[in-house]
């Protein structure tokens, strides 16, 4: 187990430094004069060639990628085009509302999103089972930021029940907290939901129709406990696999719910750095997103073993 | 465990009727999928004929008639330079679709081309597949705002860089169909009787995936009409002044609290766009892939 878990570790590397590699060399791939895109049309002279410095655009690509690479394995990733502050310090001042936003929708969405998928199989073809169809469909079609308004329209300003925008850290209290969380996490974690509840009722579909289940119904155990013991745990893999894989549509997410909802998290940098092209910012955030990404995954793989002990490493 | 596997199976695909009498078979009993079709149709009809719709230039600027809420005269209002609101809509429809349309036509063709050769030559899959592996840990939406923030701002780049996010799911996809089918008895047959590589891939595996790329390519048409909207709304997308969907509604979000129909029509037009390509991919999914089907 630890030498698979070190191998995987491993294993990241190169996932991880061909990332590195494409945000970087996009500066050059890109047509044009980056330095100019970036600076805009009403850019001086001196104002092109101080970007083109920042960027590092005066010197080779090889000579260029080696030092970045360096100064982000140190975690140095460059310096803000705009507000000329380190972009792991504007990054670091913002990752509080970030995390609690990402972690809150995780938690909203796995207890929604793997009883609705349990529920839609189990009654199976009933009207319950259409009803969960009906709003997984609905869910990915709908734009996070369109649900988001909506929520706001009517839970904000309709009713006056929430906060319409803005964050408080958890230190000024729990309440506080929590009201500013609940309609953007509802809003993001929509989409999330509607994908687990489908990956959760498919994977119980598959495992309710085994030999198993039925030996347990056939020995009068009640319904829960032949869905939850026996069913929902062998039905675990692809769901967590799934969890996993749409922790993506979370990172994604997030960029627009911030900024909806005015949290001063990293996708609201992420927003006001595409405003400015404040192309640093852009290439932290998604080398620090992507990093995120490939663990979460990690994590996820390393889990299977935990929920079904058949699986050798 | 494959068939619970958010994309398509990787074994081959075994067809006995002709893929539009399976699509029709299921058609008769996804009547979601017709409803989606019916609905696509009706939006592209839409985006098609917008000029003769009742509406107006949709660029058309009347600051004696901003914000005014929908009525008669304006069936969806006006914005805050006095655009009417309803013209906006229904050009907007045209940015959606083409952007979707072109996204999935793109994505699918590059990523077949990329995946049947990858598929083929050993060598190189190694690589291509280490470079998708590094595209795909990107979530989407930043790789275009990524592409979108150092590049001018146009529809093609749009276009552009929310294809170069679609690539490898479809790479992957092809890959996975192309090493399963090469294990085929006939491909083997193929083989012994002396049928060089190019002809296989174009007699024996391309007609394989036609199926799921078809389904794989609905899919991507209702991503990127979500992403572009995602880009626009906030402000890495298609120019101002080209009323897109997303446009409309970043240009309406600091008045929401005014104006909220500036945000609403937009938003239930992509929606339903979004839905209806959805319902259809569904539908052609269970009419092309019996074995996942049952249980999706």
């Amino acid at each position: 187990m630890l030498g698979y878990t070190i191998r995987r570790l491993l294993a990241t590397i190169p996932v991880i430094g061909m990332v590195a590699l494409f945000v970087f060399s996009l500066l050059y791939l890109t047509p044009g004069d980056p330095a100019a895109v970036i600076a805009g049309d009403i850019a001086t002279v001196e104002d092109i060639e101080r970007i083109r410095q920042n960027l590092g655009l005066d010197q080779p690509f090889l000579t260029r990628f080696w030092v970045w690479a360096a100064a982000v394995l140190q975690g140095d990733l460059g310096i803000s085009i705009f507000t000329n502050l380190p972009v792991t310090q504007l990054i670091g001042q913002r990752v509080g509302p970030t995390l609690s936003l990402a972690l809150c929708t995780l938690l909203v969405a796995v207890l929604v999103a793997v009883p609705m998928g349990v529920i839609a199989a189990w009654k199976a073809g009933r009207i319950l089972d259409r009803l969960v169809m009906l709003f997984s469909v609905a869910g990915f079609s709908m734009p996070v930021f369109v649900l988001a308004y909506v929520l706001i329209y009517l839970f904000a300003i309709d009713l006056d029940w929430l906060p319409v925008q803005g964050y408080t850290p958890l230190r000024d209290g729990f309440w506080p907290w929590l009201s500013h969380l609940i309609l953007p996490s509802i809003a993001l974690g929509t989409i999330y939901i509607a994908l687990i509840a489908r990956i959760t009722r498919a994977a119980m579909l598959e495992v309710l129709a085994q030999d198993y289940v039925r030996t347990a119904h056939a020995k009068g155990l009640a319904p829960s406990a032949v869905l939850m013991g026996h069913a929902l745990k062998n039905a675990a893999v692809p769901i967590v696999t799934i969890i996993g894989i749409g922790v993506a549509l979370l990172i994604s997410g997030v960029v627009v719910t911030e900024s909806v909802f005015a949290i001063p998290g990293i996708g609201r940098l992420t927003v006001d750095a595409i405003l400015r092209r404040d192309y640093p910012i852009i290439q932290g955030v998604i080398l620090l997103f992507s990093t995120v990404y490939v663990l979460v995954n990690l994590a996820v793989d390393l889990s299977y073993r935990f929920f079904d002990p058949r699986i050798q490493y | 465990m494959a068939a619970v596997a958010p994309s398509l199976g990787t074994s081959a695909p075994v067809s006995r009727s002709p893929t539009w009498l399976r699509i029709k078979e299921a058609m008769r009993r996804h009547p979601t999928a017709i409803i989606g079709a019916v609905v696509l149709v009706l939006l592209i009809l839409m985006a098609v004929l917008a000029p003769y719709l009742g509406t107006v230039d949709p660029q058309a600027i009347s600051p004696v008639r901003r914000l005014r809420k929908p009525s008669e005269a304006y069936w969806f209002g006006t914005d805050m330079l006095g655009r009417d609101v309803y013209s906006r809509v229904l050009f907007g429809a045209r940015v959606s679709l083409a952007v979707g349309l072109s996204v999935a036509v793109l994505a699918t063709t590059i990523g077949l081309a990329i995946g049947l050769i990858t598929g083929f030559v050993r060598w190189l899959d190694a690589v291509v597949m280490r470079v998708m592996d590094g595209l795909m840990s990107i979530p989407g939406v930043l790789l275009a705002i990524a592409l979108m923030a150092l590049t001018k701002a146009s529809l093609e780049n749009v276009i552009i860089a929310i294809t170069v996010t679609e690539v490898p799911r479809v790479v992957r996809l092809i890959r996975g169909l192309v090493l399963a089918l090469r294990e085929q008895a006939y491909v083997d047959a193929a083989i012994a009787s002396g049928t060089r590589t190019p002809r296989i891939l174009v007699r024996h595996i391309l007609p394989n995936t036609i199926a799921p790329l078809l389904v794989q390519g609905t899919y991507i048409c209702a991503s990127a009409m979500l992403t572009e909207a995602i880009l626009s709304f906030l402000g890495a997308g298609t120019p101002l002044n080209i009323p897109s969907w997303g446009n409309i509604m970043a240009e309406g979000r600091s008045l929401f609290q005014l104006a909220n129909y500036l945000i609403f029509f937009p938003g239930i037009f992509l929606s339903l766009a979004v839905l209806s390509v959805n319902l259809l991919g569904d539908g052609m999914r269970d009419a092309l892939d019996p074995r996942l089907a049952r249980n999706m």
